[in-house]
């Protein structure tokens, strides 16, 4: 009986001990949950079917943002497109084929430190390359791939990540029954990583969705009278759209800067929400087939 | 510095860095010659030696092991008996640091001569593991995967085999109503005999257990070794086995490893009644292991 009220209470520093932990918690809620409540709040009166899906009239001052979000949109895919392809097959090799050794040690290190990069230095970097020495110019293709630079570090180490944490036992039963070592990969390992490498991939997304440094270099206007046809096409986006309203335009209403930012965060989110549905359905029992 | 695993092979490398301690002859006197071929044998290690990352686990051991019966491999933990039977479908092969020299036979030829096929190898030479380790998949799947891996598609002709290899495991009846539910949904033992329908499913002539029953509960070991003693009529069965009882119980020949060594072979009946070697006396009656 004293044994169980013990371990019920806890000493008194393990109390204080937890109850630490919780206020820390609490306040990391508070943060994101008053972060999206602000938005929200200050936001959802500028959200009208015109301010959605319009075209920007006088500087944007009315009208709508159609133009910017549709911009990130493509950005986004054309983003995912090229750096979620080439950062699995990176990831795979690196687990599933690299010997391990100094250099492995080595090239791993790399690319961590690559995810620190800050983003402006992969905008200079995209001007420079993309930009200038390929000649795409000022174009959503440049900042795609600017942007595909950024996310591929941690596309590649989410891949890794996910990779390491699929038992074992899962590639030697494959391996026994004469299995080669890439259907091992295809069938068994990789679909049992599937999950973290999404989510993985899905988390630097979201980062680059929001991202100004790395677009404005290279190839995002504020205004631009017709939609993107081209991937050689400027493009107008919805970070760079917020920075605009906010610190350029003294007589844009502060709604409508707002109102901007939920639609940026509501695309990051339903990516979010997405992929945490596409998840439950794919059980770790494997049902999904 | 970034290939594939490859493991260094005495013809490509010279001898490679073991330390054999070489006690004389080969301790059982059963030297096999590689040209015994032919005989009874099905399979037979010449002086097999291997090293992990320089440390001796297995020591010049020679061995001839009949076909169509059930041979134990015996011996404390860490003689080396797990090593042994991985040794002769080339598991070992993916593990980093490992150097071996010798040879082993697959009716009459070296398994480890270069340009062996490690899938057609393994097609012939299955495994079952220590721990069940069915694939986060359904039930049918499992035990198809190895005929799929080997080209098979048609549906039916899957679940021919799927139904003849849980026939021939003893799991048919119990599962034929949920081939398509999840493998991980069955018990420790169904689980456990589902591995073996699976390596049964690409028709292996060797069966290659590692403590197979170890995490199982009696009831469910007892339905094991059942089938072991059913499928010896068709498979040569190598078992590694820690359990002195169960050894005695199903198996025609046993091989006593201590410390990397093969230190007696001989019958069943005349290892444990009447064992030559002083260690092997003092590992069956207990006083060591």
């Amino acid at each position: 009986m004293f044994n169980q009220e013990w371990r019920e209470k806890g000493t008194p520093s393990e109390t204080l001990l937890r109850a630490v932990v919780l206020l820390i918690t609490m306040v990391a809620l508070t943060a994101a949950v008053g972060l999206i409540g602000t938005v929200f709040v200050r936001g959802i009166g500028a959200i009208t079917t015109e301010f959605v899906f319009g075209m920007p009239v006088n500087r944007g001052i009315d009208g709508g943002v159609f133009p910017a979000l549709y911009g990130t949109f493509l950005l986004l895919v054309l983003t995912a497109i090229i750096c979620v392809p080439l950062g699995v097959m990176a990831g795979i090799y690196l687990t599933e084929y690299a010997r391990p050794g100094r250099m492995l040690a080595l090239i791993n290190g790399s690319i961590l430190n690559l995810a620190g990069v800050p983003s402006i230095v992969y905008g200079l970097f995209g001007l420079a390359f993309f930009v200038l020495f390929l000649g795409l110019g000022s174009s959503l293709l440049a900042a795609a791939l600017t942007l595909a630079c950024m996310t591929l570090p941690v596309v590649v180490t989410a891949t890794r990540e996910a990779l390491l944490s699929v038992p074992q036992a899962y590639r030697e039963a494959a391996w026994a029954l004469g299995a080669t070592r890439w259907q091992t990969i295809y069938t068994v390992v990789l679909p049992a990583a599937r999950n973290g490498i999404t989510t993985g991939a899905l988390l630097g997304l979201g980062r680059a969705a929001g991202e100004t440094a790395p677009i404005i270099a290279t190839g995002v206007a504020f205004v631009l009278p017709r939609l993107p046809v081209s991937p050689l096409d400027r493009f107008m986006a919805l970070p760079y759209q917020i920075y605009v309203f906010a610190t350029q335009i003294p007589e844009m209403p502060k709604e409508r800067m707002w109102g901007a930012a939920l639609l940026l965060l509501t695309l990051v989110l339903t990516a979010n929400v997405a992929a945490t549905l596409l998840r439950s359905r794919a059980t770790p029992a494997g049902r999904n087939h | 510095m970034l290939e594939d695993a490859i493991v260094s092979r005495p013809e490509d490398a010279g001898r490679p860095e073991i330390v054999v301690e070489v006690r004389g002859k080969s301790p059982t006197s059963q030297g096999a010659a590689p040209d015994a071929a032919g005989s009874q044998a099905e399979l037979i290690a010449d002086r097999f030696s291997l090293s992990f990352d320089g440390r001796p686990i297995l020591k010049e051991i020679s061995i001839q092991l009949p076909r169509h019966s059930v041979t134990a491999l015996i011996g404390p933990s860490g003689s080396g008996k797990s090593t042994f039977l991985r040794g002769f479908n080339r598991m070992n092969d993916h593990l980093h640091g490992v150097a071996m020299s010798g040879s082993i036979y697959f009716e009459g030829k070296d398994i480890y001569a270069p340009g062996t096929d490690l899938a057609e190898l393994r097609t012939q030479i299955g495994m079952v593991f220590q721990r069940p380790n069915p694939f986060p998949k359904s039930i049918f799947d499992n035990v198809a995967y190895g005929p799929w891996a080997h080209g098979v598609r048609g549906r039916r002709s899957l679940a021919q085999i799927v139904e003849r290899s849980l026939r021939r495991a003893a799991l048919w009846d119990e599962v034929s109503d949920r081939l398509n539910s999840s493998a991980l949904e069955l018990s420790g033992g169904q689980q456990q005999r589902l591995c073996i329908a699976r390596s049964l499913a690409v028709d292996p002539a060797v069966l290659l257990m590692d403590e197979p029953a170890s995490a199982l509960d009696p009831g469910a070991t007892q339905r094991i070794e059942d089938l072991i003693e059913e499928l010896k009529r068709e498979v040569t069965v190598v078992i590694a086995t820690h359990n002195l009882q169960q050894a005695g119980r199903i198996s025609d020949h046993t091989a006593f490893l201590l410390a990397g060594e093969l230190i007696e072979f001989g019958s069943t009946s005349q290892v444990f009644t009447a064992p030559r070697d002083p260690r092997t006396n003092e590992y069956i009656t207990g006083r060591f292991g």
